[in-house]
């Protein structure tokens, strides 16, 4: 589990151990079966990552394989985190001690829970998705470093780095907002819409459905 | 880009500011709130020091963990009482309406809130659930948030948005007799995939969606989330401001003729640009069954299981998991397929016009021995509504159980679920691994007619076999 500090703040750099899990379209009803969600609080949702999926690979699965234990990397494929908007989905991973998602492709409603929550989620093309899954499998010990300001993800040092020639090294993709968001610090954004109350009041006022519809 | 469309233009008028990260602060109109994911927000505002900014544009229900056979409180489950006595609580403190068990208006939040006439076009709505595309069939811009985000609508009635694509879905010609709604989002999603909606709002347009019912319009936008896209809403028409006039919230008097006027400003003209467009001909769309483990893997009822070799590369290795995991063969006949559970109910399936259709089929038929058969009704209104036209009578003797209102077996945070591998009928809209409640349970998705067809022959079947041949006590 987790004894990385939750995200605050501008968040400009990850490194530490991947985990990959693969497949296209994984459900938030599988990163957090629904039971788990019988809950007043986000404590203890650790737990519940990838459930059943766990207990059906006995072991397994590459959130139990003890090479995987510390990671704060996942790397996922297309359409990850589809279905149910659950928080308690990127909650999960985020308290198994994930920090950052790389994939091919997010749901909209995951991805917004994950910048709310200070977790990037970062795009790359299929090939690549597949040759760092591979190279995660390869060197499961290896660390990774993700540099989210130049949105770059390389292998430093370790057995990669000397084993002679170039370090593995990807090229990930994030919306502009979004980037500046997470690398400013201000993905928390509650108090920026607070803070517009004047602009909220007009808004209000040109809604002719708050006021009753009237003359 | 877009422009012109009914998305575009509520988009407009919702803005409140641009934030510095880039996206859009967007007012939301109507905020829905349920036991499982806002506790969590009202604890992170209570840190913030923040109050609610607008109570009474904020309405509550209980509808994941409410157990159908007795509400009786307290609950069974004591997690599930914790959920709603912490709803209860929040509710009474910031002064939010909260529709619970027994008022006669609690239900599952996208059933009440059309019924009650909070839903009205030309609105932003928003909910802690994905299925809040649900409220886009009256021409509302409606989508599911996270738990963060329902903190962020609490603090100030606003979101930080990015604004979709739109992709019209233009449906030519007419349902076929025995061809629902949902077989026609089921077709959508089978023909645009699980993921060729992310960024997009769906438009749904053409003869075929005006010809829908309201009912009809919320099993259609319910599922757009399948297909990726995070809102699907309809263009408000009469059939729109039929549905609503005498509505509990809906406006009266003189302005209900100004709201009708604003109202129907808002639609997509003939000028509007679409980022995309897509036609299909209702009239092709037979009745539908999900084979696999996404809404996306549906086939016509006379259709095989596809082998591999009939499907995109992309799609295999997703449909080798299916075929291991519902333990279906390709090329095999999906009518035929045993069932164990039959579920009719939900926010895609659990209104009064659903349990009619089901009920045409199951009366004066009998539910196949062995088989485990139940009816939720998608809230307390729809319970009374077709108590009072006989429908839980027709279902009963039928063989079918009469529950209380909740989301029941769609997602099983409640009593009702699956068994080890049994393999469910549901009229719900996930069939995700695991989804009701048994981590090798097996979901078949259709219609709420097909379900009842389902639980009376025992087996998936053609709905319409059933429709034109006519019934007796004794058929099975």
């Amino acid at each position: 589990m987790s004894s990385t500090p939750f995200p605050t703040g501008p968040i400009r750099s990850c490194r530490g151990r991947t985990v990959a899990v693969v497949g296209d379209d994984i459900d938030t009803d599988r990163i957090i079966p629904a039971r788990f969600l019988k809950c007043v609080s986000f404590e203890g949702l650790a737990a519940g990552a990838f459930a059943d999926d766990r207990a059906e690979l006995a072991g397994r699965h590459p959130f139990d394989r003890p090479e995987h234990q510390g990671a704060v990397l996942l790397v996922v494929n297309r359409n990850f985190g589809c279905g149910s908007s659950r928080e308690h989905a990127p909650q999960a991973l985020m308290r198994w001690g994930i920090r950052a998602v790389i994939g091919e492709s997010f749901s909209e409603i995951f991805f917004g829970n994950c910048l709310a929550m200070g977790i990037p989620c970062l795009g790359l093309g299929h090939d690549e998705a597949k040759a760092l899954q591979a190279f995660v499998a390869a060197h499961p010990e290896q660390e990774l470093e993700l540099d989210l300001e130049a949105l770059e993800l390389r292998a430093s040092g370790g057995e990669a780095g000397a084993a002679g020639g170039e370090a593995p090294f990807w090229t990930l993709q994030l919306a502009e907002g979004p980037h500046r968001m997470l690398v400013s610090g201000q993905w928390d954004g509650t108090g920026q819409l607070v803070a517009h109350d004047s602009e909220l009041r007009t808004t209000a006022g040109r809604l002719p459905y708050l006021a009753g519809f009237p003359a | 880009m877009s422009a012109g469309t009914l998305y575009d233009k509520v988009w407009e008028l919702h803005k409140v500011a641009q934030l510095p990260g880039g996206s859009t602060q967007l007012f939301i109109g109507l905020h829905l709130i349920h036991e499982v994911t806002s506790p969590q927000a009202f604890a992170a505002l209570s840190d913030l020091g923040l109050g609610v900014r607008h109570p009474e544009r904020t309405v509550a229900t209980v509808d994941h963990i409410v157990p159908t056979t007795s509400q009786a409180r307290p609950f069974a489950d004591p997690l599930a009482e914790e959920m709603l006595s912490t709803l209860e609580r929040n509710c009474s403190e910031h002064g939010i309406t909260l529709h619970g068990l027994g008022s006669g208006r609690q239900g599952i939040v996208h059933v009440i809130a059309p019924e009650l006439g909070l839903t009205q076009p030309g609105m932003t709505v928003a909910c802690g659930d994905s299925h809040t595309s649900t409220h886009g069939a009256f021409g509302a811009i409606a989508f599911g948030i996270g738990t963060s985000q329902v903190r962020d609508v609490l603090a100030s009635q606003s979101l930080a948005m990015n604004k979709l694509k739109v992709r019209r879905i233009l449906v030519n010609g007419s349902l076929a007799n025995g061809v629902a709604a949902k077989d026609l989002i089921l077709h959508v999603i089978r023909v645009l995939g699980v993921k060729g909606g992310v960024g997009y709002a769906y438009e749904f347009a053409g003869p075929a969606i005006a010809a829908l019912s309201m009912e009809e319009r919320m099993t259609l936008c319910n599922m757009a989330i399948e297909g990726g896209a995070r809102c699907g809403y309809v263009n408000p028409d009469t059939t729109t401001f039929a549905y609503l006039q005498g509505r509990p919230h809906a406006p009266c008097g003189e302005a209900w003729e100004r709201a009708v006027a604003w109202w129907s400003s808002l639609t997509s003209g003939p000028e509007a640009v679409f980022d995309d467009e897509v036609l299909f001909d209702a009239g092709t769309i037979a009745p539908t069954v999900t084979w696999g483990i996404t809404p996306g893997q549906g086939i016509g009822i006379d259709e095989m299981v596809p082998t591999p070799e009939q499907l995109d590369p992309e799609e295999r290795p997703i449909a080798q998991e299916a075929y291991r995991y519902m333990d279906l063969q390709p090329g095999s006949p999906i009518a035929g397929v045993p069932v164990d559970v039959c579920f009719i109910g939900s926010c895609t399936n659990g209104r009064l016009s659903d349990l009619r259709a089901a009920a045409a089929v199951a009366r004066g038929r009998q539910v196949a021995a062995g088989l485990k058969a139940f009816v939720v009704p998608g809230s307390e209104q729809v319970a009374a509504a077709a108590e009072a036209e006989g429908l839980d009578a027709i279902f009963r003797s039928a063989g079918f159980e009469w529950r209380e209102p909740g989301c029941s077996m769609c997602l099983a945070m409640n009593p009702d679920r699956l068994e080890g591998r049994q393999i469910s009928a549901s009229s719900s809209n996930r069939n995700f691994k695991g989804r009701q409640g048994s981590a090798s349970g097996r979901t078949l998705l259709m219609s709420p007619a097909m379900v009842a067809a389902a639980a009376i022959a025992g087996h998936v079947t053609d709905v319409r076999t059933l429709l034109d041949t006519p019934s007796t006590p004794s058929s099975r």
